[in-house]
């Protein structure tokens, strides 16, 4: 690229000459694009399975409101890609088996099978009742189940397993940081709406714990039944529903999302919604960008053309925690990343600002929590000023001392400092 | 007219003089899309001028009459020149470029495309790019060391140094450091390799010659948590008496004992403070602050925080010429 810009008077022209000429041939100037195949001479390989399964009867949700196919599995397929191109310098390769079961398929034989092939990293995208049977079958004694599908409380409570470990953050976590957050906001009294499905039951429970222990105060809980009759419509329902009671926030538990939208705008009296809907915690985000995670989100969006859910973030985080450990110990056989994975130098980056851990008592990933709106990034708990005397991340969910779980071989050397 | 020609001789002899000793700061506005000139002896922000997309990595060139700055958004490394700071040409960076490093000699710049897990090879004089190198998830960090014989460059998701040799452009060696690894720079003598960890929160201290980890040095501000003490740019005096790591959102730089390999002091800057630059007589020391939009000046002499200076939105980098 020779171009003499030596009189000011051309300056400008030459300038507009280099940039087109730079731009054109830019592609053909760039050699090798392709990555280069694996230096080190012996490639360890290692296989991690997905299993997921359609619903039996999914909620009928409002048109605009389809659920892409894939969620869960794209952010498996992306941690793969990340742990291959670490993998290049490492001398390890990593595989992805996928399986998307029917409704009606049996989830069992297809996790058996996995087994019997040889598989013992297995992610599931199940219910939490399936988790909670898998986990338990003689043949998942040697196996570790990431569960990225499920908040369930008992999972990690009273229906816990030591060879199941969970990436997205529990319903206690969530109703943590809203709790930690309106307790900030000194909005501490808050109507409680709960849907009738089990999860609402669960949700509105969960919520109940974190208001008694940050200090937020229920004032009214109303079961919501949702059956609209002739000429009972939610713009008449809702207020009548929301009417003579003195409150901050109205906290709603519908985790199907089938009627928590309605409340906004709706209430008798004007006042916020969160929960399953409104200002919602959540594992991750797309307004969320800070600490990187600007990063992953393009990275995922090449990928899937699609945004990262919540369930592919926790799929991503599982198969880094499984390559990361394989890279700090240099090894791709499964009881030494276990040791490393629930060890006490383990330090997984989730581009949250913090480093992540699981818990030892029961196999909880510890996480930051977003809570966002739909096109807003609102906060991230922990709030600051909520103390812990180990790690300030055990501020959200269920800590040592109130665990449920009494497997205690979540082993590894104990929690993080 | 007497008077007015003696005014006018004293402040251009004034000027003159001033600037002998004074050096100038460049500072890239991330949010602003705007370069910042800050004169470093009075700290007075002279002038602002705006330049591509996102401006974030900036060098001063060799003979000191250009800068390279990476304009992220618009996938190129914009010259520009000291003198009229205007634009004059382009460097194909390709995709996001953030930060690149500088052979010893000046011909060279070695660009961390971070979305394509590249570092990108190019030739200042002939305005090319030469060679891409495929390294790590998220490429961020890159030094070269100051005999030439390596580049390197830090993946944040990868969590390793990769050794380029300079000679051949190809990875020889990977060493494993802490999550998300941010900078890495050499010791003026070559002789070590420092790494910052955002998400580890410390910095590895690497013999160059074995490639091995000689200490790594840990962080503890009074009343900050440790979750905000995030290392990020850094910079060792000539002598490797001290340096200097930028703790991000704690809002303080670290002054370490370069031959101890341990913290002496902390300095209270600017908000999310991220990258730093020494005056030529290394006298003082710049930090940009990017949530507090201003940059702080250090007097290293005294130890003293001296001035912060309003400069606009989220400065980013920072180069000095004398």
């Amino acid at each position: 690229m020779k171009f003499a810009c030596k009189t000011p008077l051309i300056g400008l022209l030459c300038l507009t000459l280099v940039v087109s000429a730079e731009a054109a041939p830019k592609k053909t100037a760039l050699p090798e694009k392709e990555p280069s195949k694996p230096s080190p001479a012996l490639t360890a390989n290692l296989s991690v399975a997905y299993l997921a399964q359609d619903k039996a009867n999914p909620p009928t949700l409002p048109f605009f409101l389809t659920q892409p196919a894939d969620v869960g599995m794209q952010g498996a397929r992306l941690g793969i890609a990340d742990n291959n191109t670490t993998g290049r310098f490492t001398g390890q390769s990593f595989q992805l088996k996928t399986n998307q079961l029917a409704a009606d398929a049996d989830a069992t034989a297809a996790f058996k099978q996995r087994v019997a092939e040889g598989y013992r990293h297995i992610l599931v995208n199940l219910p939490s009742e399936a988790v909670a049977s898998l986990a338990k079958l003689p043949e998942a004694s040697n196996v570790l189940i990431y569960d990225v599908g499920s908040s369930d409380d008992s999972l990690r409570g009273e229906n816990c397993s030591a060879n199941l470990l969970h990436l997205l953050p529990s319903r206690a976590m969530r109703t943590d940081a809203l709790m930690q957050y309106l307790n900030k906001k000194r909005w501490q009294k808050i109507f409680l709406v709960t849907g009738p499905e089990e999860a609402d039951q669960q949700y509105a429970a969960a919520v109940k714990r974190s208001a008694q222990r940050f200090g937020v105060k229920i004032v009214a809980e109303k079961p919501w039944q949702h059956h609209f009759e002739e000429r009972r419509t939610p713009e008449s329902a809702v207020p009548v529903f929301t009417q003579g009671v003195d409150y901050d926030m109205l906290v709603v538990a519908d985790e199907a999302g089938i009627f928590g939208d309605l409340f906004a705008y709706r209430t008798w009296q004007p006042r916020p919604v969160a929960g399953t809907q409104g200002l919602i915690p959540s594992a991750w985000h797309f307004t969320h960008e800070q600490w990187g995670a600007l990063q992953l989100q393009n990275r995922f969006r090449d990928q899937a053309k699609r945004w990262m859910t919540e369930k592919d973030y926790a799929a991503w985080l599982a198969v880094r925690a499984i390559g990361e450990s394989a890279s700090r110990a240099k090894s791709t056989d499964f009881d030494k990343i276990k040791g490393f994975m629930l060890g006490s130098e383990f330090a997984l980056a989730g581009f949250k600002g913090v480093p992540l851990s699981f818990r030892p008592w029961d196999g909880q990933l510890r996480q930051p929590v977003l809570l966002s709106t739909d096109r807003s990034l609102v906060a991230v708990a922990p709030i600051e000023g909520f103390l812990h005397q180990k790690n300030e991340l055990d501020t959200l969910g269920v800590d040592q001392p109130e665990s449920q779980c009494h497997n205690p071989t979540h082993s590894g050397n104990g929690q993080k400092p | 007219m007497k008077i007015k020609f003696l005014w006018l001789y004293l402040l251009l002899v004034g000027s003159f003089v001033h600037s002998a000793h004074a050096d100038t700061l460049y500072i890239t506005l991330e949010k602003d899309n705007a370069l910042a000139i800050v004169d470093g002896a009075t700290g007075k922000l002279t002038k602002t001028v705006k330049i591509g997309k996102r401006p974030r990595g900036i060098v001063l060139s060799k003979d000191q009459k250009q800068l390279y700055i990476a304009a992220s958004d618009d996938n190129t490394i914009l010259i520009i020149d000291t003198a009229t700071l205007k634009v004059v040409g382009r460097l194909p960076s390709d995709k996001d470029p953030e930060t690149f490093a500088m052979d010893p000699n000046g011909e060279f710049l070695y660009v961390s495309n971070e979305d394509d897990n590249l570092v990108t090879v190019i030739d200042i004089a002939k305005r090319k790019a030469v060679k891409q190198i495929p390294v790590g998830v998220e490429p961020e960090g890159i030094a070269v060391s100051p005999d030439g014989q390596w580049v390197i460059s830090t993946s944040e998701t990868t969590n390793m140094a990769h050794w380029i040799d300079r000679a051949k452009l190809e990875i020889v060696d990977n060493t494993l450091v802490d999550p998300r690894p941010r900078s890495a720079v050499f010791t003026s003598d070559g002789k070590q390799l420092w790494v910052s960890s955002e998400i580890a929160g410390n910095v590895s201290v690497f013999d160059v010659a074995t490639k091995q980890l000689v200490k790594k040095i840990g962080f503890k501000i009074p009343a900050v948590t440790q979750e905000k003490i995030q290392p990020v740019g850094m910079r060792i005096d000539k002598n490797r008496r001290y340096a200097y790591v930028a703790l991000g959102p704690s809002n303080r730089v670290a002054v370490i004992d370069a031959q101890k390999l341990e913290v002496i002091d902390y300095y209270l800057v600017g908000q999310r403070v991220w990258n730093l630059e020494f005056s030529p007589d290394e006298k003082r020391l710049y930090t940009t602050n990017g949530v507090s939009n201003d940059i702080s000046i250090i007097d290293l002499e005294n130890r003293k925080v001296i001035k912060s200076v309003a400069v606009g939105q989220y400065p980013w980098g920072l180069a000095v010429k004398p």
